[in-house]
């Protein structure tokens, strides 16, 4: 039986009983007005953050990044070179913190572990087929072990979409179970909901509950590999998720945006949400997270230019 | 407030806003003396700093204005609609233009918050003056017979909460039908008025077609009771509205008036809570809660009151309060001293009833006029907090059991201006909103304004309506 992170004692363990049980407490759940939401979204967007703020800021989004590549192509050069750029991200300035984490494929996990061996950024590994989650669930375990035999620190999974929104929340949520127990002691769980294909918030909001309830580490809303990735309005719905969660179980789970965040202006618009919503405890990389690889290197160059005063440009910063 | 990630303070450049030591009064495309010579000075409410001084209007000023006025009327309302457009796009033109400087004048002169001024009161009054030059050729087709006339004169008296927006409500539509205008600004907020005489200069109006005297109440008095005004706008306080309407009763004045309100909020458990919370943050702290139409009742349904509470103090939490020009501020100052005092009497009344006050831990600024956003639970209906408009950042929250429970207590008040429901059940939405009685009523929303769309109270919120095409039949002849 797949381990729950919810104690036998707790009010909402029987939550996941039956299907329909599960279905009830999900649909019971306050809904989303999407007029509402992202308008609050974006007056957040409308903080100005200047100086200190911003050098505070473009330093923890640093730090919060987990340096994606997730590329047919990918070989283990590339996955050596994203791990030295992890750990030393900005070569000409010693101060700048390491990233999160490097985020590969299972089969690059040896390789990215040597890469960053002994400097405390962590490897995350997609496993679960990637990005469709279209397999038999004993393959999307194989590939977990897989990866956490290799070493991987995280595991980012995807959940089954199919079966989301065809209604069978218990399936998704048994799968989750199964994942973090193949994830065992040693890996974090990741769970991607894949956001842009769910369609309603109302769905986000519930896909975020279900995720949680079956003992997700981190809901993440996306892949990057379709349209609609993260956005400022279902990264502030997945953090009232988590903030409504720990006031309801006492459990922490981080976020992780992922997808099409490639500016500074914009990673600093994400940590205002965090701030002003789920609040200061999220507000550091054991919590939070941007899945993304093109932002680092825009953040290198903001940091640089508060420095100095100056905009370097792209050749002042290493390409990957 | 985070103590992790603090903002940097952000403050706009008040240079943009060029602010001159004195101002004369706008009477026939000219800046005046008064009469009498006298002059009061208009401060910053957040910092209580001297802005300027300024020629106060009296009864001998409203007269030489109001014959400007007419003057200009023959002219003006003889003009083709089309040429009054051209003068009033040209003005909104001008008002987005100048709309950093205007934010930051009326952030100045009022003590709300830049980010109010920036991104709600002056796209507003340029889309206002926008909306109206679109109907100023076309006011055949607007549904009052074909060419309808303009009434004369218009006689106008604006509030201190939103300056340059009640200006445009009045303003657009006056010039739109034809009509000349006399408009006198709060004597706490007169700067933007002023500047927005200067508009009129710079957009080539035709003399006498806008004027503007400042001053206090009776210059206000006076030009409401001059016998050459044909109609009489009025904005603000209830008790100044009863005023006017015996002023005017009895004359062929045509009156409307925009006054007080106890607008109720009414979450039903199905509400999308976290928009829910949003939306009686937006509705009650808005402009301090300073807003004729705020939502200062809530009425939350018993079996969330608790959720909600915990939800909504939490957010009050993170509402910062400060520098009104500081970009990041939420919550700004009070207008005047009057108006603190007001508050904080209100607010006692409400503790020695028995309400139970509650206000996030919050720093006030040691010199301005600043009141807390504050909470009252436990309040029922036989409170004063529940039935006065109180005009500040103060919120009473009341519960309730059923859909008609919550009509009827939203209906026990002696105002209809606005009323807001909040529920996923779009069925509910039209059920209660037609049982109601108030001007708007908002769904899942709070606060939101549109040219487009009238707006004006039932009962003691006063009558006739403004915005939107029935607007035009407070300034036309029908």
């Amino acid at each position: 039986m797949p381990s729950s992170a919810l104690t036998a004692a707790h009010p909402l363990k029987d939550v996941a009983s039956s299907d329909s049980a599960l279905r009830r407490f999900l649909h019971g759940l306050p809904g989303v007005d999407a007029v509402g939401l992202e308008g609050r979204a974006a007056s957040l967007g409308t903080r100005s953050i200047k100086t200190t703020a911003k050098a505070y800021a473009i330093d923890l989004a640093i730090s919060m990044v987990d340096l994606t590549t997730l590329e047919g192509a990918d070989t283990p050069g590339k996955v050596r070179a994203l791990g030295a750029k992890a750990v030393k991200p900005d070569p000409t300035d010693r101060t700048t913190p390491a990233t999160a984490a490097v985020c590969v494929y299972p089969d690059m996990v040896a390789v990215a572990k040597e890469a960053v061996a002994g400097s405390g950024v962590k490897v995350a590994s997609v496993a679960t087929a990637f990005p469709a989650g279209r397999a038999a669930l004993d393959v999307k375990l194989a590939d977990v072990r897989d990866a956490v035999a290799a070493g991987a620190d995280e595991i980012d999974m995807v959940i089954d979409r199919g079966a989301f929104l065809s209604g069978r929340y218990l399936k998704v949520y048994d799968e989750i179970t199964a994942v973090k127990e193949a994830c065992g002691t040693s890996a974090r769980l990741k769970v991607i909901f894949e956001t842009g294909e769910l369609s309603t918030y109302d769905n986000i909001r519930r896909a975020s509950w279900l995720g949680m309830l079956a003992g997700a580490d981190f809901i993440k809303t996306s892949t990057g590999k379709v349209a609609v990735n993260a956005t400022p309005a279902n990264t502030l719905l997945m953090l009232e998720a988590v903030r409504d969660f720990r006031a309801q179980t006492g459990i922490q789970v981080g976020v992780k945006p992922a997808g099409g965040i490639r500016t500074s202006k914009d990673a600093i618009k994400f940590l205002v949400l965090v701030n002003e919503t789920a609040g200061e405890d999220w507000l550091d990389n054991h919590w939070f997270r941007f899945g993304a690889s093109s932002l680092l290197n825009d953040l290198l160059m903001q940091r640089q230019k508060l420095a100095t005063g100056r905009y370097s440009g792209p050749d002042y910063v290493t390409v990957d | 407030m985070s103590s992790v990630f603090e903002y940097a303070p952000a403050p706009e450049s008040r240079a943009i806003a060029d602010i001159a030591p004195s101002y004369g009064l706008f009477i026939d495309g000219e800046f005046v003396e008064a009469a009498d010579g006298k002059v009061f000075k208009t401060v910053s409410p957040s910092t209580e700093e001297v802005l300027s001084e300024i020629a106060q209007a009296g009864s001998e000023d409203v007269d030489r204005a109001v014959k400007a006025a007419r003057r200009a009327f023959e002219k003006w309302s003889a003009l083709p609609g089309a040429e009054r457009a051209k003068y009033l796009f040209r003005i909104a033109r001008i008002i987005q233009e100048r709309s950093r400087e205007l934010a930051v004048l009326e952030t100045l002169d009022n003590g709300k918050p830049i980010k109010e001024t920036r991104d709600a009161d002056l796209p507003l009054v340029a889309a206002h003056f926008f909306y109206y030059a679109g109907w100023a050729d076309k006011l055949d087709h607007a549904g009052y017979g074909a060419n309808p006339r303009p009434l004369g004169v218009a006689g106008q008296v604006i509030p201190w909460n939103f300056p340059l927006l009640m200006l445009a409500w009045k303003i657009a539509p006056a010039l739109a039908t034809g009509n000349t205008v006399v408009l006198k600004p709060a004597e706490t907020t007169p700067l933007s008025a002023l500047f927005f005489a200067d508009i009129c200069r710079q957009a080539g109006l035709p003399k006498g077609v806008v004027n503007i005297l400042p001053g206090y109440g009776d210059a206000g008095a006076a030009l409401i009771a001059h016998p050459d005004v044909n109609k009489v706008a009025f904005t603000g306080s209830t008790a100044v509205g009863k005023e006017i309407a015996r002023t005017v009763a009895g004359t062929k004045k045509k009156v409307t008036l925009e006054l007080g309100g106890k607008g109720a909020n009414i979450v039903f458990d199905d509400a999308p809570i976290d928009q829910a919370v949003e939306g009686i943050v937006n509705g009650i702290f808005f402009n301090q809660g300073q807003v004729c139409c705020a939502g200062s009742r809530l009425l939350v349904q018993e079996s969330i009151q608790e959720e909600l509470l915990e939800s909504l103090k939490r957010r009050l939490s993170t509402l910062r309060l400060g520098d009104p020009l500081d970009k990041n501020t939420d919550i700004g100052a009070i207008n005047s001293e009057e108006q603190l005092t007001r508050i904080t009497s209100l607010v006692e009344q409400g503790e020695a009833e028995g309400a139970e006050r509650w206000s996030p831990a919050c720093e006030l600024p040691e010199s301005g006029y600043w009141f807390a956003p504050t909470l009252f639970t436990n309040v029922t209906q036989a409170h004063r907090i529940a039935r006065d408009e109180i005009f500040g950042p103060v919120l009473s929250v009341l519960t309730f059991r059923t859909p008609d429970e919550a009509v009827a207590k939203a209906n026990n008040t002696p105002y209809g201006l606005s009323a807001g429901i909040w529920t996923e059940k779009g069925s509910r939405i039209l059920a209660v909103a037609n049982k109601l009685r108030a001007g708007v009523v908002w769904s899942n929303t709070f606060n939101k304004f549109d040219p487009t769309s009238p707006f004006g109270g039932y009962k003691e919120s006063g009558f006739g309506r403004e915005g939107g095409r029935h607007g035009l039949e407070a300034y036309l002849d029908v």
